[in-house]
């Protein structure tokens, strides 16, 4: 025998085709007899030179070893072939290597050269690998070497060594635990690490080795809660896990005001069960300091605490099982009340599972369900029973079940309960019956009812399901004995028929205790018992005992000499309780001279009011162990847990997870950090949360930000992309707040504000000048402040931001569209540069417009001459009223650079509003150099451009010369991206560099198109009819100012305001609808924004007395919003 | 985490046994055997067995038990969703998860787990990954490899391993760029013996078969996404755009995946497509039977039902059945007491019946259960929640790709209770 599968191994060890002796067990192989031989000749192909015969050597080896076989022996000639080229005999000699160093150390130590070189290697993964061996080879020797080898790792350039470098670290550690220490500082460095692809494996790390240091994870707090969402999903679950652990010893209890209010009315509200353990102590510590509490400040959730549950809420629609149950236990475990709902669905989803999945999730649910029981209410159906599941899960759903009831669903739940009792599953039966009893104690209403149908089972055919009725049966009457003698007597009937032991002695300890209630027959049972008392099961026959004594007590008379002998029989048994039992108890309750005292009391002893027992879960309780653990699942504690810690009373110091910024970033590239990341949002917005607030992550943000920078720097790897729009929104939603901000302190700020700008400018400061100074620094302003406020507001404000969310998200959407569509016409434009001058030339005489507002003489006729090409384009064979077209307006100018500050040089500029031809995305701005100087200034150009990422500049010639006292203009083009965020460059002339910046008005951002007032109308209705329904129209009703009242002006000061053209109305022919009464004219305006050419609708319906209402229709909300303030100011001023 | 790996065939032998930490002598199966005998049915054997000095956590596919060795405290369903993993990567490299398969591949199966697993924690468990690392054997591989010499094993780190999509590998290129989905929803419900629905609900699917050039980016949106209620989805679908607009926006893993499971909202009512006329019953003293069947369609759009199979446990005391079917064939099995029918496609003009009497053990009482019936069957070209696909785009490439949508409905877990 065992020679022959000797030699079937000799003949094919190789993997190719199922050998015959697989299925047999190893253990009984031959081992002993031919071994040498075979082993000979695979140390024969290992030897050899060629690596196609190694290779089938290792496979054949590694399938041995895959069979549980030894092969030991072949030890040095395979570790001869750790430097082989053929990268798969090395890895095969890999896992060999793995699997006997430990056994073999002194020849193992000849391959750690190899993985030193190894350590070396150019290509990540041999370095990864290489490491992943070393620290995997069990021997003691190395240990300094394989922590010399993961310290270096750990700062490997390659995410995926740090990776692994991670992962040697608990390997090292279960090595030689007195490493500790330092492993902690490589640990501490790996935590810091800002890839996602280390993260999980960093924090598995920290579990083994120190899950007591907790402090280890304060500064890494945030980060890894903005990190989760990209970690792969093992390191999530890992995380989520932990960060469970730390918000228990970090926060505050979020339920403990609840607690207080509900003190009272708790109980009588959801029954007892409802109470906590915790807030029980709780309470007491409430009741020896109530009024301290009184005056104690409303709970108010860390913000830190609230960004752990907003970061992890999205992965409950996780694919993976354990991230879905990790996120459900740390929602139960840390959530308010009124938000753990939320995993109930997700829970409810894993039941569709693998039946391995549903066990796990389902002691996990019938744990919940008892503190929590109206999360899974709803879903109780999920829980009904198919005849196809594995008892283990009809089981547990029968627990959840039951755990579900009250009043209201019950009579549904037994009606269930009456098809299970039908089951073949005769366990599952038994549970079910069980489960009656408990739905009868805990809901008094049908306990009648109950109990009925119990008895009834009573006459079942399968004596399982009588005897677990009459156990069940037993607990209920003890509950109300006195109603139910003919139960009673029904029972005793049953001792005839049921053998099952543990049912024949409830009925007998039924029969013995309410033996009042059934006088006539407990005797004859007696005497039915006693004649039977040898062949009894041990449990019956102290039963029997019991009821002896029991009626020997209470009726002495019938059954003294049927006492006597019960108690001589139990004399003689073979079992030693059972004759204790009858010794003691004869002593008892036989008067003798020698009986002491306690015979006297022996009534007492025997028939005291038993209290009823009280049927429980046995998942009650279970959740002070961590839910989702094995600990918890087992209900014992395993080896490893930790256990959650209770909240504390008062919370630690939160400002020790605050992260201090490297380099600290003016206001503008915080901005402009966060624009780019929207622009990368639209080409790949990951998962992201939806509600916010951003107490937390302003600072995490700003961390994440360095992080960003430097790792962009070395170009591997791009950090957690899921931060990254995490961040993007907020970065949005500051804008938003900011906008609310100016709305509400825009007096207030007002009068604060322009002092400080006038006092910068002395020389000019026209209307506009100030204006768009004050928002500066009122976006400045509001911008810190909005910081500060949030922790208050932040609770209000999360619905608002999310309906702004997804607002941004249609932008982002119709943004791409909107890019798709522009190409076609971007032919059209070209061919309007061509023909421009003629047709400028014909037509501007022909559409000039009434209101011709004075201009800056240059830029104006351009600007002027394309919004007529475009008209004169588009509507070649429509009829045009003389009033069509745009007219232009004056242009304003800013300060870029101040003659006192530039030294001399003073710049200012202005946007032209024409088409900047190298580029049709872009906005012409047109800038003139004024030297004031005594001196010439030489190479004006510009330098070091600091743009978000999507806008780009083109920058103006250079200006070799500029002589003093001369002034010269250049033009320059910037794509702002639709945004008002400012271009920031630097300024040189041949001496200085000057940082100065444009900033864009939000109307320079648009160019006029024209439309029909129909076309208008349609494209009005196109856009509230949406995708996003009203979100389009932003309406203001206004009083205009007393000198804008007529159509002249107003058409100027919105022309003036932004770059729109005017929509021809009222005579139009094609106009469907009927012309608006001329003295409340209404006036239309139309734009598209430069870069995404999104239209922009501007309607002004003027009312009589000056009253008029204001409406701007554009998928841009932020553009919408700003342009609605511009041209609201325009108006009223 | 995992100390180690054993595989359990249904005949109690371990075939095959890995490592990650220092050795478990395969003696702690034991414990599983004895929890395996005590277990009346395969699937009754608890995923989680405390042994004294390990804890053993199992799954069962494919007849083959997954038992992993752990030492310390890990969350059970880490381990289990990973062994489940396990196989789901076996089934997408041999085809087939089975004890011969695993054998005749013993050496990728090992290398497979070398890599999926380090220290006993998952380190690749992304099949586009694996693929790179380890290509999966075909014949035509095996036999290049055997004459230049080449291996199976990657030698450099899979591009996925390190982007931020790492799903997708680099470099995919076909020449003929498809992009198939298949909506697949399955009925689940519990039907009580008057014929009234006691629970119905319906969980769908949508599989992906994706071959498409580069780096496109799909956007997939739907005509009702309200009727979606609770979804799951593969890591590469955008949680944000879903939550803002209900659009599914995903850079696809190459080849097939399951790009999302859900679950249709309670609100809306079940449609049931088919009924059942049922009278099974025992006489009390005599040993036959009565055993009467009848299947017809109900809601189903005008969509024929097919390959309908029904399948029934027959009471313990039931020596055999003597049945007559209208159409399909009957099976019944005398030692496992199951029934099952298969029926085929439903004819509405001459609907499917099975009759006849069953034979009881002789002086047995009769029995007070009655089987319950499940039914399996299909529907094509629909999807029973009226979930229907507005239209599937294509960004961030040139081509233009042949894009299929296709509809199922299969019933899932439907019981009628008889």
């Amino acid at each position: 025998m065992s020679a022959n599968s000797a030699f079937n191994d000799e003949k094919g060890g190789s993997s190719s085709v199922g050998e015959p002796e697989y299925g047999h067990d190893p253990a009984s192989g031959g081992i002993f007899s031919s071994d040498y031989k075979r082993h000979d000749d695979l140390k024969e192909m290992l030897d050899s030179n060629k690596d196609s015969l190694k290779l089938e050597a290792m496979k054949r080896i590694v399938a041995m070893i895959a069979r549980g076989k030894n092969t030991s022996d072949l030890f040095p000639a395979v570790v001869k072939n750790v430097a082989c080229k053929n990268i798969e005999v090395k890895k095969l000699v890999y896992v060999y290597l793995v699997r006997y160093a430990e056994e073999q150390q002194d020849l193992a130590l000849l391959s750690i050269s190899t993985f030193q070189r190894g350590l070396k290697d150019p290509n990540q993964l041999i370095r990864a690998s290489a490491l992943r061996v070393l620290s995997s080879i069990r021997v003691t020797i190395i240990v300094p070497i394989m922590m010399l080898a993961i310290k270096e790792a750990a700062s490997d350039m390659s995410p995926y060594v740090r990776k692994t470098a991670a992962h040697a670290i608990p390997k090292l550690y279960s090595l030689d635990p007195e490493q500790k220490d330092q492993l902690i500082e490589v640990i501490e460095k790996l935590l810091a690490d800002k890839t996602t692809l280390v993260a999980g494996s960093v924090v598995m790390a920290f579990e083994e080795v120190c899950p007591e240091r907790i402090d280890l994870i304060h500064k890494n707090y945030r980060k890894l809660c903005n990190l989760l969402i990209d970690v792969e999903e093992w390191g999530q679950v890992v995380i989520i896990n932990m960060l469970t652990r730390y918000a228990r010893t970090q926060f505050l209890n979020p339920n403990m005001n609840e607690s207080l209010l509900e003190e009272g009315s708790d109980k009588t509200f959801y029954g007892s069960d409802e109470d906590e353990d915790e807030e029980e102590e709780e309470e007491k510590d409430k009741k020896a300091e109530a009024p301290a509490m009184a005056k104690r400040k409303p709970y108010v959730m860390d913000p830190d605490h609230r960004l752990l549950l907003r970061n992890t809420k999205p992965l409950l629609q996780s694919r993976n099982a354990a991230v879905v149950m990790a996120v459900a236990q740390l929602y139960f475990h840390l959530a308010p009340k009124a938000e753990v709902g939320v995993i109930a669905k997700a829970l409810v989803r894993l039941l569709r599972s693998h039946s391995e999945v549903q066990y796990v999730v389902l002691q996990n649910v019938a744990t919940m369900s008892i503190k929590r029981r109206g999360m899974f209410e709803p879903y109780l159906k999920s829980f009904y029973i198919r005849s196809t599941d594995p008892t283990q899960i009809k089981v547990l759903k029968l627990e959840v079940l039951t755990n579900l009831a009250n009043e209201t669903n019950i009579s549904t739940i037994l009606r269930e309960f009456q098809t299970y009792i039908k089951s073949m599953d005769k366990d599952f039966v038994a549970a079910t019956i069980q489960a009656i009893g408990r739905c009868a104690t805990n809901i008094g209403e049908v306990r009648d009812t109950c109990l009925n149908g119990l008895v009834q089972l009573l006459s079942n055919r399968d004596e399982l399901v009588v005897a677990e009725s009459v156990v069940v049966i037993k607990k209920l009457l003890q509950m109300q004995p006195e109603k139910h003698s003919d139960i009673i007597k029904h029972m005793a009937k049953l001792t005839d028929n049921i053998q099952v032991p543990m049912a024949r002695a409830s009925i007998l300890w039924l029969i013995g205790e309410y033996c009042e209630h059934v006088p006539k027959i407990a005797p004859d049972v007696l005497r039915k018992m006693a004649k039977s008392f040898t062949n009894e099961e041990d449990i019956v026959k102290l039963q029997i005992i019991n009821l002896a004594a029991k009626l020997y007590l209470t009726n002495s008379k019938q059954t003294k000499l049927l006492t006597q002998y019960v108690l001589n029989l139990a004399k003689y048994d073979q079992n030693y309780d059972i004759r204790d039992r009858a010794r003691f108890i004869r002593q008892l309750i036989v008067p003798t001279e020698k009986s002491g005292a306690l015979s006297k009391y022996a009534k007492k002893l025997f028939l005291a009011l038993k209290p009823a027992p009280v049927l429980e879960s046995p998942f009650k309780d279970r959740d002070h162990f961590q839910l989702g653990s094995l600990s918890h699942l087992l209900n014992a504690k395993a080896g490893g847990y930790q256990e959650l810690p209770d909240w504390p009373e008062a919370a630690p110091d939160p400002s020790v997870r605050n992260v201090e910024v490297k380099d600290s970033v003016p206001e503008w590239t915080k901005c402009s950090s966060r624009e780019k990341r929207k622009e990368k949002k639209v080409e790949k917005p990951f998962y992201s949360d939806s509600e916010g607030e951003s107490g937390p992550t302003e600072s995490a943000d700003s961390e994440s930000d360095s992080a960003s920078g430097s790792e962009s720097g070395s170009g591997i790897e791009e950090s957690g992309s899921g931060s990254e729009s995490e961040e993007s929104e907020e970065g949005s939603e500051s804008e938003e707040e900011e906008e609310e901000e100016k709305e509400k302190d825009k007096k207030k700020k007002k009068k604060e504000l322009k002092k400080p700008v006038q006092e910068s400018e002395s020389e000019q400061s026209s209307e506009e000048e100030e204006r768009k100074h004050e928002r500066k620094s009122k976006q400045r302003k509001s911008e810190s402040e909005s910081e500060s406020d949030e922790e208050e507001d932040s609770e209000s404000e999360s619905s608002q931001t999310e309906s702004e969310d997804s607002e941004s998200e249609a932008e982002v959407k119709k943004k791409k569209k909107a890019a798709e569509s522009k190409p076609p016409s971007k032919p059209v434009k070209k061919d309007n540069k061509k023909e421009k001058k003629e047709m400028s030339l014909l037509d501007l005489d022909d559409f000039e417009p009434a209101p011709s507002p004075q201009a800056t003489p240059v830029n104006s006729f351009l600007s002027n001459s394309l919004a007529t090409d475009l008209e004169g384009l588009s509507l070649s064979d429509a009829v045009l009223s003389p009033a069509t077209i745009s007219p232009s307006s004056a242009l304003k100018s800013y300060e870029m650079l101040h003659r006192i500050t530039g030294e001399g040089l003073s710049v200012e500029y202005c946007f032209s509003r024409q088409p900047f031809s190298p580029d049709a995305n872009m906005v012409a701005v047109q800038m003139q150099f004024t030297n004031n100087a005594t001196s010439d200034t030489k190479n004006l150009h510009m330098e070091d451009v600091k743009l978000q990422s999507g806008m780009r500049v083109k920058e103006f010639p250079e200006i070799e010369l500029l002589p003093a006292g001369e002034m010269v203009t250049a033009v320059m083009g910037i794509d702002f991206c639709d945004s008002t965020q400012a271009a920031n460059f630097q300024l040189c002339t041949h001496t200085r560099k000057f940082f100065v910046s444009i900033q864009p008005p939000v109307g320079e951002l648009m160019r006029p198109v024209f439309l029909t007032e129909n076309e208008f109308k349609k494209e009005q209705e196109k856009l509230l009819l949406g995708q996003l329904m009203g979100m389009n129209e932003i309406t203001e009703k206004i009083t205009l100012d007393v000198k804008c009242r007529n159509e002249h002006s107003i058409v100027q000061r919105v022309i003036t305001a932004a770059n729109l053209s005017r929509v021809p109305c009222g005579s139009d022919k094609e106009c469907s609808p009927p012309v608006p009464p001329p003295d409340h004219p209404v006036h239309r305006f139309a734009g598209r924004t430069v870069t995404s050419s999104s239209l922009v609708l501007v309607t002004v319906a003027t009312k009589e007395e000056g009253a008029a209402k204001l409406t701007i229709n554009c998928e841009k909300m932020v553009i919408g919003t700003m342009l609605v303030k511009d041209i609201l100011l325009a108006l009223t001023q | 985490m995992i100390h180690s790996l054993f595989l359990i065939n249904a005949s109690g032998d371990i075939f095959l046994e890995k490592h990650w930490k220092s050795v478990v002598s395969r003696s702690v199966c034991d414990y599983f055997f004895e929890a395996q005998e005590r277990a009346t049915e395969p699937e009754n054997v608890p995923p989680v067995i405390p042994t004294p000095h390990h804890y053993l956590i199992s799954v069962l596919r494919h007849r083959i038990y997954f038992v992993a060795v752990i030492q310390s405290e890990v969350p059970p369903l880490f381990v289990i969703e990973f062994l489940h993993r396990v196989v789901d990567t076996f089934q997408d490299y041999f085809g087939v998860c089975t004890e011969a398969a695993i054998k005749d591949n013993v050496v990728v199966v090992y290398e497979l787990l070398e890599e999926m697993l380090d220290n006993g924690f998952p380190l690749a468990t992304e099949s586009n990954i694996l693929k790179e690392l380890i290509k999966p054997p075909t014949i035509l591989r095996t036999m290049v490899n055997t004459i230049t010499g080449s291996t199976n094993v990657g030698e450099q780190l899979p591009t996925g391993q390190l982007s931020v999509v790492p799903w997708r590998r680099t470099g995919v290129k076909y020449t003929n760029n498809e992009a198939y989905f298949d909506v697949v929803e399955e009925i689940d419900a519990i039907i009580d013996k008057s014929g009234s629905t006691i629970t119905a609900e319906i969980q769908g699917v949508i599989d992906a078969c994706v071959k498409l050039t580069g780096m496109p980016d799909l956007t997939l949106s739907f005509m009702n996404p309200r009727l979606l209620d609770d979804v799951s989805f593969h890591p590469c679908v955008r949680f944000k755009r879903w939550e803002a607009e209900r659009i599914l926006s995903f850079i696809p893993p190459d080849g097939n995946f399951r790009l999302l499971s859900y679950h249709v909202s309670s609100q809306n009512l079940v449609a049931i497509p088919v009924y059942i006329k049922h009278n099974i019953t025992f006489r009390e003293g005599s040993s036959q039977g009565r055993f009467d069947l009848t299947l017809g369609p109900k809601q189903t759009m005008g969509k024929a039902v097919e390959s309908v199979l029904v399948s029934s446990q027959l009471p313990r005391g039931v020596l055999n059945a003597n049945l007559n079917p209208s159409q399909g064939t009957y099976t019944f099995d005398p030692v496992t007491k199951m029934l099952s029918w298969d029926v085929g496609k439903i004819n509405p003009q001459k609907l499917p019946s099975l009759k006849g009497t069953m034979s009881l053990q002789a002086g047995a009482s009769k029995p007070d259960e009655n089987p319950t019936i499940n039914i399996q069957l299909k529907i094509q070209q629909m999807a029973i929640s009226g979930l229907k696909v507005n239209r599937l785009d294509m960004y961030g490439e040139k081509y233009k790709p042949f894009k299929g949508i296709k509809y199922m409905t299969k019933a899932g877990k439907f019981q009628v209770r008889t």
